[in-house]
């Protein structure tokens, strides 16, 4: 059977080469546009490693996933705001805290656009973040332990679409309502008093340089639109921050008609060094609100949660030259700076051209005031004084832009469904590739950077219909890779993503893959229930809590069996994993537990939570292949009525046969109390 | 037909050039990475150690100190009775194996196991393998000292 396999492997790859002659030959599973090359150029050999990282958004899972590129293998899904059974991620104790919110315990959330750390513009390797849409959050996910380590809720927000993008040397992550609500604390006003009450809340979040601890610095409580997308400045417009928005018509309903009623809309220019001199000014003003902050510490291996109740505000009104408006066409989407941060690119998703803005010139107007009038107190500069030019008849839909740091942009098309490359500087359109279907965002790797790595580029598509064996309804979401180091794009591979992808980025595996973290250190384990050894290992009841400091080595549990357990009860196993060793991370399951299982990394301790629903003997196991007798590592808990007075004892076997025949031959006198701990 | 399958991919990149007629292009770079990097940290296995000096009489602060390594990182698999758990027990363990023997196995198991013939003979017959507990050449030294007080040196 292998060897049919192998021979048809042969065969295939052979019929690939001699397809390769007559690319008109492959139809719809290539098209032409297909690059001959395309296998040689994606294929990583057996053991063989990706040249990059791809951190890819998951869109409605809530999670992030790792691909390797050129290949598209998926290495990883790190969960970030939904619960993941596979792994325990916010059903074990320690990471339930993650998941906390001002509502409470929220265990989704919709994911959309990644931020790679940066230092001085460039990637550094150190942090992933990644917005929460539907209950406003951004979340920290560190690139040594590929772990979520911190989640922030963003206050007076509704829908946090225009997040996380961060400056260039990740001082701030910005968080733009994409719903503007009316503030927390006064939000009981009619829908219809939009234009009164509602406020299109911009949230300024300080990342700290050493340990990346977020908090929101503070917020701008700009004028009631919708913010969709941002991108800070770099090089000369560092400083600066751009937000594209759209409902500037300020409706509140049916906004497919009422918020694409204008020619143009606009990308606000924010100033937040000058934000930040006002506020030094003391022109902020603290208003209450309620909002969850959780820190995940990997030496106690356990988050906390604290909620907040104020946050700093900035009224634009009282801060003159801090905020102006650029119009632009129409209902923009994408708002991207060039690796120089001379350009802001907007991509209007109903305009038939892409503005591209001067920085320069934009400096220029406010100079000059410049301006066409204001939108609720806020200057409008004028569309054609800070206009460096428009690409003409670029394509239908434009959504987002990157950049190869060749001078080039390369911009999605979701309506025409192609990617089209232009040259920044003269607006000529250079290149157009198909993409199959309706791309959404694109990533070059480094593309949002001040230095981009170039070479690829990634095509996110929401529509695969006919691309992949179907899967009933629901078919797979794809990305497709195209080669970009010549002058025209080759289309090299179709590879199915994990949930939808929205935003991604991409970056040398050599700037993360040395940081890598392989075990967690058993002597800096400080986690209040840890069991440094065998003989730490007990099992002590506080009420009906009964508390398990349990041990796992290949391959044994220590205690592994357990009598004293009585209906009622609430049992937490905290386990241990004694080894310290990469890649041998022990599971732990419980019959009838009610949430997950939990995986648990070298030298880390992790905690399942038990109620037990039925009288009997339960048996727990590993569920993580880990050895040879990895099977036999297993357990048992009895479980008797709350009634019962059968003692709590424990322990691992020492020589399994003397002791059960010891067992035996006393079980009759002492049915209910059986042998104390072998210790 | 493995060795097929190996002509038949080596001869495929051949058939692509036929068809570009532009020779050899660059296929996907292999990561620039140095390899190095990552066996350098800390938790990896450490280098092979040929010599260890023994010193009589015991140093008492390191039997503490391999006593504690013990009950942290191998007492869940090794008994100091003669007793196998799941590796051997670990009485007269010191008269068997030559010093260097014991640290090696220790800080650098991997290596032993690829290597040594006596260590591979431990694996048959206990078929796990022993794990690499991230344990330095110096805590290896007092873990040894623990283990010549558990044979009763002085």
């Amino acid at each position: 059977m292998k060897t049919n396999i192998i021979k048809g492997i042969a065969v295939a790859v052979l019929a690939g080469g001699f397809f390769a002659c007559k690319p008109d030959n492959a139809g719809k599973n290539g098209g032409s546009e297909i690059a001959g090359d395309a296998a040689q150029k994606v294929y990583v050999a057996p053991g063989k490693h990706d040249e990059f990282y791809n951190i890819v958004s998951g869109g409605f899972n809530g999670q992030l996933s790792v691909v390797g590129l050129p290949s598209g293998r998926v290495f990883r899904i790190i969960p970030v705001f939904s619960q993941f059974a596979e792994n325990g991620w916010g059903y074990s104790e320690e990471t339930k805290p993650m998941l906390n919110t001002s509502h409470g315990f929220v265990p989704w959330d919709d994911s959309h656009h990644v931020a790679l750390s940066t230092t001085n513009g460039e990637h550094d390797g150190r942090w992933a973040f990644i917005n929460g849409n539907n209950t406003p959050r951004i979340a920290r996910v560190s690139l040594s332990t590929f772990r979520t380590d911190e989640i922030i809720e963003l206050p007076n927000s509704g829908g946090n679409h225009s997040s996380p993008f961060i400056t260039a040397n990740t001082e701030y992550a910005v968080a733009g309502t994409r719903f503007s609500v009316p503030p927390d604390a006064n939000a009981d006003v009619p829908i219809s008093s939009f234009k009164q009450n509602f406020k299109g809340y911009i949230s300024f979040v300080s990342i700290d340089k050493t340990t990346g601890h977020m908090g929101v610095k503070f917020q701008l409580k700009t004028p009631g639109v919708s913010f969709d997308l941002a991108r800070a400045g770099k090089g000369k417009s560092d400083g600066w921050f751009f937000f594209s928005c759209y409902n500037t018509e300020q409706a509140a309903s049916l906004l497919e008609v009422n918020a694409s009623q204008k020619d143009k809309d606009f990308i606000l220019a924010v100033n937040w060094k000058k934000a930040e001199e006002y506020l030094a000014q003391g022109k902020g003003k603290k208003e209450a609100a309620k909002y969850a902050h959780n820190v995940y510490d990997e030496k106690i291996h356990s988050a906390t949660s604290t909620i907040l109740t104020e946050v700093m505000t900035l009224d634009p009104k009282e801060c003159p030259g801090m905020l102006y408006f650029m119009p632009c066409p129409k209902s923009p989407h994408g708002c991207d700076v060039d690796p120089t941060g001379s350009y802001i690119v907007g991509s209007g998703k109903l305009a038939a051209v892409i503005p591209v803005f001067s920085f320069d010139k934009m400096q220029k107007a406010i100079a000059s005031k410049t301006f066409d009038g204001d939108f609720d107190g806020i200057p409008v500069l004028k569309y054609d004084a800070v206009l460096h030019g428009e690409v003409k008849k670029p394509g239908l839909g434009p959504l987002h832009t990157e950049f190869d740091g060749q001078g080039n942009a390369i911009t999605s098309f979701f309506v025409s469904s192609e990617l089209v490359k232009w040259n920044i500087e003269k607006l000529e359109v250079l290149d157009r590739v198909p993409t199959y279907y309706s791309v959404g965002h694109l990533c070059i790797p480094g593309g949002p950077t001040a230095k981009p790595h170039g070479k690829y580029v990634i095509a996110y598509n929401k529509i695969t219909k006919d691309r992949y064996l179907p899967t009933g309804p629901e078919l797979t979401q794809s990305a497709q890779l195209y080669d970009i180091s010549g002058d025209k794009m080759k289309l090299l591979l179709d590879f199915p993503t994990i949930g939808e992808p929205h935003y991604a980025e991409a970056i040398p595996a050599s700037l993360v893959e040395k940081n890598t973290k392989k075990i967690f250190k058993l002597e800096e384990n400080n986690h209040p229930y840890v069991a440094k050894g065998e003989k730490e290992t007990k099992v002590v009841r506080k009420g009906n809590e009964v508390h398990v400091y349990m041990t796992s080595i290949r391959s044994h549990f220590t205690p592994d069996n357990i009598e004293g357990v009585k209906m009622g009860d609430e049992v937490f196993f905290h386990v241990t994993n004694l080894e310290q060793d990469w890649d041998v991370p022990h599971g732990f399951a419980v019959r009838g537990a009610q949430n997950a299982e939990i995986l648990i990394m070298p030298g880390e301790t992790s905690t399942l939570r038990w109620r037990p629903t039925k009288v009997g003997v339960t048996p727990m196991y590993c569920t993580d292949f880990c050895s040879a007798l990895h099977q036999e590592m297993q357990g048992y808990v009895r479980v008797s009525p709350a009634s019962s007075n059968v003692p709590l004892t424990w322990g691992t076997g020492k020589t399994p046969t003397a002791e059960a025949e010891k067992k035996t031959a006393s079980a009759k006198p002492k049915l209910n109390t059986p042998k104390v701990a072998m210790k | 037909m493995k060795r097929v399958l190996i002509y038949l991919l080596a001869l495929t990149p051949f058939l692509w050039y036929g068809c570009s007629g532009k020779g050899a292009e660059q296929r996907a770079e292999s990561p620039e990475t140095n390899p190095k990097e990552i066996l350098e940290q800390p938790e990896t296995h450490g280098t092979e150690v040929k010599e260890v000096a023994l010193t009589t009489p015991l140093d008492p602060t390191s039997v503490k100190k391999g006593n504690d390594i013990y009950d942290l990182k191998c007492m869940s698999c090794h008994k100091l009775t003669d007793e196998k758990l799941v590796g051997p027990g670990w009485k007269g363990v010191t008269k068997k194996r030559k010093p260097t023997w014991i640290i090696n196995m220790i800080t650098n198991v991997d290596m032993m196991l690829a290597e040594d013939a006596e260590a591979q003979k431990l694996l048959e017959q206990c078929l796990v393998r022993m794990p690499n507990q991230n344990i330095t050449a110096e805590e290896a030294r007092s873990v040894l000292e623990f283990m010549r007080k558990n044979d009763g040196e002085k």
